[in-house]
């Protein structure tokens, strides 16, 4: 039996990381986005991202109650104590690739922060209240790529089609139960599909029909990719413990 | 209003250097207590401004050079932050600088050009040179601007 503070704790270091593991995979497109107005909106998008992370971890640190600060949770934790879910966390090196995940994420996070806003907890309700403006702008955004790329050429929509088929299977994930959760994964579902699916057909995209991966990066267990992501992202800061700009 | 309050309302954008921290609705208390101690709260414009560590780091020096020796300051989400609380001079002076102001696409559906007030323009990006602005372009004068979004 997991102590109340522990599994609060453990459920806001969960979307801390999502946020976070998705902003360092968004910042790989900085310098390869299809154009420089998309490599500025990509940018933007990451720090939003990154911003909820910092303020997520810096709140999971202080519920545990160990003095971890945000960088402390950011830089010197491995991968089994990541608790993100590996939506966030595979290559997304495609442009497609990239626009599917970003749609069916920040629709998730849309549902989740609104959620939130009104949770009995303070400041995740600040928090959400604060993040739910700008998942909604990037959920516009990603709606207006799968739009353009699904009802585009017949490259651009085999591309986008193979996109969604290749992230559907990480979609429950989210919904999966969390022990701690202050809003019942399983309670946005059916808003969070309803929307993607919507903006899928609107594509003129088939809503993919395909078996749900396994999952379980809420318990530590992760693809191998997340490894390689953190060794980029953590090693300037365990090289040089302590280092300031 | 104290002294405190008045020096902190002074402190500049770093981003947007025409108007203050005040104007733009991120200074959103300040308190002294009776041994001079002054306690500064500022909100984010966006979770991942850039700009909140300089900011903290300029209030800190203003009321340090007045004479507060202890100065802290304190990043407050809740209430989230919205364009409403940007004051009609900071808008003016907004728009003087080049920068569209928010508010005006929900009135015209489009933003008038802050260099030569023709509403013939159009969004060339849905993000700008930082979060809270996105890139436009006039089709009279033909100068592209940043408007700052409404949020």
């Amino acid at each position: 039996m997991t102590a109340p503070s522990d599994a609060l704790s453990d459920y806001v270091l969960g979307l801390g990381d999502d946020a976070l593991v998705s902003a360092q995979r968004m910042s790989w497109w900085i310098s390869r986005a299809p154009e420089l107005e998309e490599d500025l909106a990509l940018a933007n998008i990451g720090l939003d991202q990154l911003g909820q992370a910092r303020t997520l971890l810096a709140y999971a640190g202080e519920v545990e109650g160990t003095g971890r600060s945000e960088d402390d949770l950011a830089y010197l934790r491995d991968d089994r104590d990541f608790r993100n879910v590996w939506l966030v966390e595979r290559p997304q090196t495609d442009f497609g690739v990239a626009m599917a995940r970003l749609l069916v994420f920040s629709t998730y996070q849309c549902e989740l922060y609104a959620a939130l806003a009104s949770s009995t907890d303070a400041t995740l309700a600040g928090i959400a209240g604060k993040a739910v403006k700008e998942v909604a702008y990037h959920r516009d955004h990603a709606r207006l790529w799968t739009l353009r790329l699904g009802d585009g050429t017949t490259e651009s929509h085999a591309r986008m089609q193979v996109a969604l088929e290749g992230e559907w299977p990480h979609v429950e994930e989210l919904f999966a139960p969390v022990e701690g959760a202050l809003v019942d994964p399983q309670s946005l579902r059916s808003a969070v599909l309803s929307r993607v699916e919507e903006v899928v057909v609107e594509a003129t995209l088939s809503v993919p029909q395909v078996s749900p991966a396994i999952g379980g990066g809420r318990r530590g267990l992760h693809t191998e990719h997340l490894g390689h992501l953190l060794a980029e992202m953590q090693d300037l800061h365990r090289s040089h413990p302590g280092v300031t700009w | 209003m104290s002294g405190a309050w008045k020096i902190a309302a002074d402190v500049l954008d770093p981003e947007l250097p025409v108007v203050t921290i005040a104007d733009l609705g991120i200074l959103r208390d300040v308190t002294e207590d009776d041994q001079g101690r002054v306690h500064v709260q500022i909100t984010p414009t966006y979770s991942g401004c850039p700009a909140m560590e300089t900011i903290s780091e300029d209030l800190v020096e203003a009321l340090t050079a007045a004479g507060y020796q202890h100065v802290d300051v304190e990043f407050v989400l809740a209430p989230a932050w919205t364009t409403d609380w940007m004051t009609e001079e900071a808008k003016a002076k907004l728009t003087a600088y080049g920068v569209a102001p928010p508010g005006q696409v929900s009135l015209t559906l489009s933003v008038r050009c802050p260099q030569c007030g023709s509403l013939d323009t159009r969004e060339s990006s849905r993000f700008g040179s930082t979060a809270c602005k996105s890139l436009w372009v006039c089709g009279s004068c033909r100068e592209p601007f940043d408007h700052f979004k409404a949020h």
